[in-house]
């Protein structure tokens, strides 16, 4: 508990420097805006409903992109993962594209797609893709090879092998890929936003910045920084408490 | 053997085909010829860059940037890593704070950047290397917790110093996990490197696509982002072949 306490104490300096700082003119007053005047602003954001609007729309980005991403990165890995010569054949062009940073793809986004939900997820699903991708592959090629013959003998038709035996039995890896592309999933959400999509936590940032209300900003700095806290957190929990148990008789 | 170099040439094969069906589709326009222009106009767009200017200087420009950055991060990001991995007191003070930070959109810091630094190009060196601290200073942390407990001790039967045992023994016990991270670093390093360019206007790469896409000339808009592609495998192909090199001692001890 003590220990606990002990990381307040520098943050809990900083702010009353800052506070003491900015009330005392030090600090220039139309960057820094002191840490109470912040507080209040975040509170009537907060009631006003313009945060949690900001915050769903971020989220519905983030959260449709990783769906996508990790259907089509399932897809392809389970595929990838079951052929090694199917890997050798697609493989190389994959390497190719993979090191496109997911931000290159924003004008190309905005090209097809307009401003809106629909290039945020664009952008958001080809950056959540890789870490599901690869993780699969290594997953379904750790499977028990005893499993697959079991599904061979008992005539399973490819697709019901698949949903059957193989998914299964990489769920519990591929949760990891799951995890891994969700953060990256919302920071490139916010990215996208705070570059030039007019929506969510991200465009509610600049539009402060630039109406010169540096308390609000800094008030939605410190709320991405708790979302992106708060949804870390959720996904290690459930990661913990519920994937635990397919480990058990699947992979090894 | 034979079989492997036959998959070899199938893979170019494959990539040589999916080009080859984009560039048909193209020409019968089956596809809209602004959202996917065709191969060879995309070449061309390419080769009539490189004739204007607009290729190499927009380049460094733009990698210039994303090496300052990535450069400060990793120096940083080693020595907070270091001192938070071997002094008690550090981490029970800084590692909540550091905890809550991480998660964070390095982007997010982009408007009280702009506030503070203006558009310019000590902002976007300020950003890069605020995001790209996070990995190298989790991987030099993680490192430098893990050096064997046998070598502190003979160290210290040693009577070597607290410096001299982080530099000669720690660092170079750390080297893996810090090389893992300053990878990742760099990958992050383009990325915000991109993001502060189409954010603030600045001359390279990154706001070329973006002025491409708004002008609509698409063929110019798919060059640019594979170069983009090609400077991210580059810089980490360096990376990786600079990581062989200064970690041949492992491959020879074990």
């Amino acid at each position: 508990m003590i220990a606990k306490l002990r990381g307040l104490v520098i943050p809990a300096i900083l702010i009353a420097l800052w506070e003491i700082g900015a009330r005392a003119g030090v600090l220039p007053p139309d960057t820094m805006s002191q840490p109470s005047v912040i507080v209040v602003a975040g509170w009537h954001a907060l009631l006003d409903g313009s945060l949690l609007l900001a915050t769903l729309q971020t989220f519905q980005s983030a959260l449709l992109g990783l769906a996508l991403g990790a259907a089509v990165g399932i897809a392809i890995g389970t595929i990838i993962g079951l052929s090694p010569a199917l890997e050798a054949v697609i493989g190389p062009t994959l390497d190719t594209i993979r090191p496109v940073p997911a931000v290159a793809i924003i004008p190309l986004a905005l090209l097809i797609y307009g401003f809106g939900v629909r290039m945020e997820v664009m952008v958001v699903s080809f950056a959540a893709v890789w870490p599901i991708l690869i993780v699969t592959v290594t997953a379904v090629r750790a499977i028990e090879p005893r499993l697959i013959e079991v599904a061979r003998m008992l005539e399973m038709k490819p697709l019901k092998r698949m949903a059957e035996i193989v998914l299964p039995a990489a769920l519990a890896r591929i949760a990891i890929g799951i995890r891994v592309s969700a953060s990256v999933a919302l920071v490139v959400a916010v990215t996208v936003e705070i570059v030039l999509n007019p929506q969510g936590l991200g465009y509610g940032m600049i539009i402060a910045a630039q109406s010169l209300r540096p308390d609000l900003m800094w008030a939605e700095l410190l709320w991405i920084a708790f979302a992106g806290w708060a949804f870390n957190t959720l996904l290690l929990t459930i990661d913990r408490r519920w994937l635990g148990r397919f480990q058990v008789g699947g992979v090894r | 053997m034979k079989r492997a170099i036959g998959l070899k040439l199938l893979a170019v094969i494959f990539a040589a085909t999916l080009i080859y069906l984009w560039q048909m589709a193209a020409d019968a326009r089956l596809i809209s010829p602004v959202f996917f222009p065709s191969p060879t106009r995309t070449f061309a767009a390419l080769v009539a860059m490189e004739e204007r200017g607009d290729l190499w200087r927009p380049m460094a420009a733009t990698a210039l940037r994303m090496f300052y950055g990535w450069v400060l991060a990793s120096l940083a990001g080693v020595l907070l890593g270091a001192a938070i991995a071997r002094s008690g007191p550090a981490r029970a003070y800084l590692e909540p704070l550091l905890e809550y930070l991480r998660p964070l959109p390095a982007s997010a810091i982009i408007p009280p950047a702009i506030l503070f630094l203006g558009l310019t190009s000590k902002m976007a060196v300020a950003v890069i290397a605020f995001g790209a601290l996070w990995p190298v200073l989790l991987g030099a942390y993680h490192g430098f917790r893990s050096v064997d407990p046998q070598l502190g001790e003979m160290a210290s039967a040693m009577r070597m110093g607290n410096i001299a045992f982080l530099w000669k023994v720690a660092l170079p016990s750390a080297l893996p996990d810090i090389f893992a991270g300053v990878r990742v670093s760099l990958a992050i390093a383009l990325i915000l490197a991109i993001v502060t360019e189409m954010q603030s206007a600045q001359s390279g790469l990154g706001f070329n696509i973006l002025m491409a896409q708004r002008s609509f000339r698409s063929p110019e808009l798919y060059a640019g982002i594979i170069v983009l592609g090609v400077l991210g495998l580059c810089t980490n192909q360096v990376l990786v072949a600079a990581e062989r090199h200064l970690l041949r001692w492992r491959t020879l001890t074990r």
